[in-house]
């Protein structure tokens, strides 16, 4: 394993631990997903439209406010006692750091989504099962892009006020170009259509998550650095 | 082992020459440490120390100048305003991550930890989160944070804030090694104290001349 994953497998190991230590992130957004779906569920006339027509649909904006809650927390635990500070001040390479965190980023993101998805079978009853295995693909593709992103932005304004709210604010235009990709192949999906019809969505998909992971990469040594 | 040469930063406006409202940190700044050497940096609030040790740490990048340290980050033990310690993390969990980031090899990383905490006294609060620990041992567990790796060069920027200490007992070969922070010195020969009183107003040169006095007149 190259070094600098090897520390950024350190960094995400800590953050896990710390999440699993609190539980107050993950509990946090598995209660918000459970709570959007059932909000979803009661608050729509099934009469009016299909259930199949809007479920893809309430799936991604579940998963992408859930997504949020766990790039708020990834640099905000760096800010007690300064441990930032710590970390840019050792050997720790800046891209160490922000795919530790991407890593930590994408473990917590995909445990709300396994918790989530059960939910959305149950409260909307949509046939998963046929293509339980391309549905988790293009989750999994989809949640690259967002993490990507929203990691980079949350280390972009942790030290400002409001960053809660500052982030969902600069970060939600940029999740539009995966959010749509993922809604129109899981309506495809879950339509019962052929994946070879998605194809150009899984390529928007494929194409967002290398740029912007590729940006993130580079860029996000100027977030940190004083 | 560690340079400055012609350290020059300032904070607010922009970076360019006659950026309005700057507050000037560092001013042309320059200065070398041999090994061996200690440098201590005496200043008010406000005064650029903190800065200074932040541009030598690689943590400010400086408007202009030099900082070297040799061995880079690696080779710096660094004690902050901040503990930089995760308070849901236990001492020992806090003291491995940074050793792992400090590239300590896996196979002594364990033992160097509880090395380190035995020295410092927090050997039996080794299993304890850090944010159950009192100021004065969570400052011990930061000062073993930046002990892990067994630093080259030690940064301490206020180290013993927090400290909750009544008496520090400093031993050394070395005459002008902290003779300015001591109240009291004693010169030891053979096992015994030849000499034990205040510092008073004495420097370093007229404390080196009582000690060569001192043991010459203990014989040698």
């Amino acid at each position: 394993m190259g070094d600098w994953l090897r520390q950024a497998w350190t960094v995400a190991r800590k953050d896990l631990l710390l999440e699993f230590r609190t539980r107050t992130a993950i509990v946090s957004a598995v209660v918000f997903t459970a709570l959007v779906l059932t909000v979803f569920n009661f608050g729509r006339d099934p009469t009016a439209v299909a259930t199949i027509d809007l479920a893809p649909t309430i799936l991604w904006v579940t998963f992408t406010f859930a997504a949020m809650l766990a790039m708020n927390r990834a640099f905000q635990l760096e800010l007690e006692n300064d441990a930032l500070e710590g970390l840019l001040a050792s050997p720790l390479s800046r891209t160490s750091l922000y795919w530790g965190k991407l890593l930590a980023n994408l473990v917590f993101v995909a445990v709300v989504e396994v918790v989530g998805l059960p939910l959305f079978v149950l409260f909307f009853d949509v046939p998963v099962a046929p293509v339980l295995l391309p549905l988790i693909a293009v989750i999994a593709l989809a949640t690259v892009g967002f993490v990507a992103v929203g990691t980079l932005f949350s280390a972009l304004v942790i030290r400002t006020r409001f960053a809660e709210l500052l982030l969902v604010v600069i970060l939600l235009p940029f999740l539009l170009p995966p959010l749509i990709g993922a809604v129109q192949v899981t309506a495809r999906l879950l339509g019962g259509r052929p994946l070879s019809e998605s194809a150009g969505w899984l390529r928007l998909l494929a194409a967002y998550d290398i740029a912007f992971v590729t940006l993130a990469t580079l860029l996000f040594p100027f977030t940190v650095d004083e | 082992m560690l340079s400055a040469e012609g350290l020059r930063h300032a904070f607010g406006g922009g970076r360019g020459e006659g950026g309005g409202g700057r507050i000037v940190a560092l001013d042309d700044v320059t200065f070398t440490l041999e090994a061996g050497q200690t440098l201590a940096i005496f200043g008010p609030n406000g005064a650029g120390k903190t800065t200074l040790l932040k541009v030598l740490a690689g943590l400010i990048r400086p408007d202009a100048g030099r900082a070297t340290v040799a061995g880079g980050r690696g080779a710096i033990g660094w004690i902050g305003h901040q503990s930089h310690l995760y308070g849901h993390l236990t001492v020992r969990e806090n003291l491995l991550f940074w050793a792992a980031l400090y590239n300590v090899p896996a196979a002594t990383r364990a033992q160097r930890a509880a090395d380190v905490m035995q020295r410092l006294g927090i050997a039996e609060h080794a299993e304890r989160a850090v944010w159950a620990l009192s100021r004065g041992l969570a400052q011990r567990a930061a000062i073993a944070k930046a002990l892990i790796h067994e630093p080259r060069v030690l940064l301490l920027d206020e180290p013993f804030t927090g400290l909750d200490l009544a008496a520090v007992v400093l031993a050394t070969h070395n005459v002008g090694e902290g003779v300015e922070l001591a109240t009291d010195v004693a010169f030891q020969r053979r096992g015994r104290f030849v000499q034990f009183a205040p510092r008073g107003g004495r420097g370093p040169a007229q404390i080196a001349d009582e000690y060569r006095r001192a043991l010459g007149e203990a014989g040698g």
